[in-house]
């Protein structure tokens, strides 16, 4: 390959600019998740015991599986980058999809640990958590919007890294020409920071 | 537009580095539950939140490339966290401030 093939195959392509365009969007996904980081630090400062209290109700050891799971994804998702710059086209599809099955699980524990929940009749708007005092009601109503709208984030990018899975298998992705693959992982690498926040303030408040 | 292919920047295509990171991920998060149990007092939650800055900050330089990108996505990054950090700050000391009178 060429570096005047490359040119002359690619001519209106700008890697770092595309790259530059996704950590632009990344800032406002920072900003989005922050205003929520911003409303829980005050709540919490208003609440400091029955956020304790209610943070008692979430599950320490499923809190950190999923965790690990989201951390693990993460180391999967750029080796899959490392593979393709290596041409080793086999073994980066093959890492994408562990990251896609560990994204997976991570939402399978989110579903039973939400389920479990709501058998208790701890759910937005239910008798059980209106009954409790106002602090744990917004302890747990900040629960559900953040972890679920983290969880909306995980499908996001359950998808796009199944797109991308295809088009590395395809070669529309290849050792030449990588920065979709790249995208993708800056997105699924900001949930994981995302969740390495949401983790100890939920799960760890003792 | 003769200069618009792009310029890798070489570096090491191992995979060793990126195993090393998510080992220490994977750590920093036994000692963030391990910790949690200890009762600090105010220090209990800056704890927790000084090693998930640290966690983040290693999934932004290796996991996130930022450590091989050029000094401009550096300063992008660096201005988005301190703008973050700013707003939280003055809301904060702005409320608690609100709060005591």
């Amino acid at each position: 390959m060429s570096s005047q093939e490359q040119a002359a195959a690619h001519v209106h392509r700008d890697d770092v600019g595309a790259r530059m365009g996704m950590w632009l969007f990344l800032f406002t996904e920072l900003i989005l998740f922050g205003g929520m980081f911003i409303l829980y630090s005050i709540y919490r400062y208003n609440y400091p015991d029955a956020f304790h209290l209610a943070a008692k109700e979430l599950n320490t050891i499923v809190g950190t599986f999923n965790t690990a799971i989201l951390l693990t994804s993460s180391l999967t998702m750029v080796l899959a980058i490392t593979a393709i710059q290596r041409k080793q086209k086999a073994l980066s599809v093959f890492f994408q999809v562990i990251t896609i099955v560990l994204a997976l699980g991570f939402m399978v524990n989110k579903y039973f640990e939400w389920g479990a929940k709501f058998h208790h009749g701890i759910y937005p708007g239910s008798e059980t958590l209106l009954a409790k005092p106002a602090g744990e009601i917004l302890f747990f109503g900040l629960y559900y919007v953040m972890t679920g709208l983290h969880g909306l984030h995980v499908i996001i990018g359950v998808v796009l890294i199944g797109i991308m899975a295809r088009f590395t298998s395809k070669g529309i992705i290849n050792s030449d020409s990588y920065v979709k693959l790249e995208s993708a992982g800056l997105y699924w690498h900001l949930v994981d920071i995302i969740w390495i926040f949401l983790f100890p303030l939920f799960y760890l408040i003792t | 537009m003769e200069h618009n292919e792009e310029i890798h920047v070489e570096h090491s295509h191992g995979y060793g580095i990126y195993i090393l990171v998510w080992l220490a991920l994977m750590s920093l998060t036994g000692i963030t539950v391990a910790v949690a149990g200890i009762n600090f007092g105010g220090l209990t939650i800056a704890t927790a939140l000084i090693i998930a800055a640290i966690k983040s900050f290693l999934v932004l330089k290796v996991f996130m490339h930022l450590r091989s990108e050029s000094k401009t996505f550096r300063a992008f990054v660096g201005v988005a966290i301190l703008f973050l950090l700013i707003s939280f700050i003055l809301l904060f000391s702005d409320y608690s401030f609100i709060v005591r009178n």
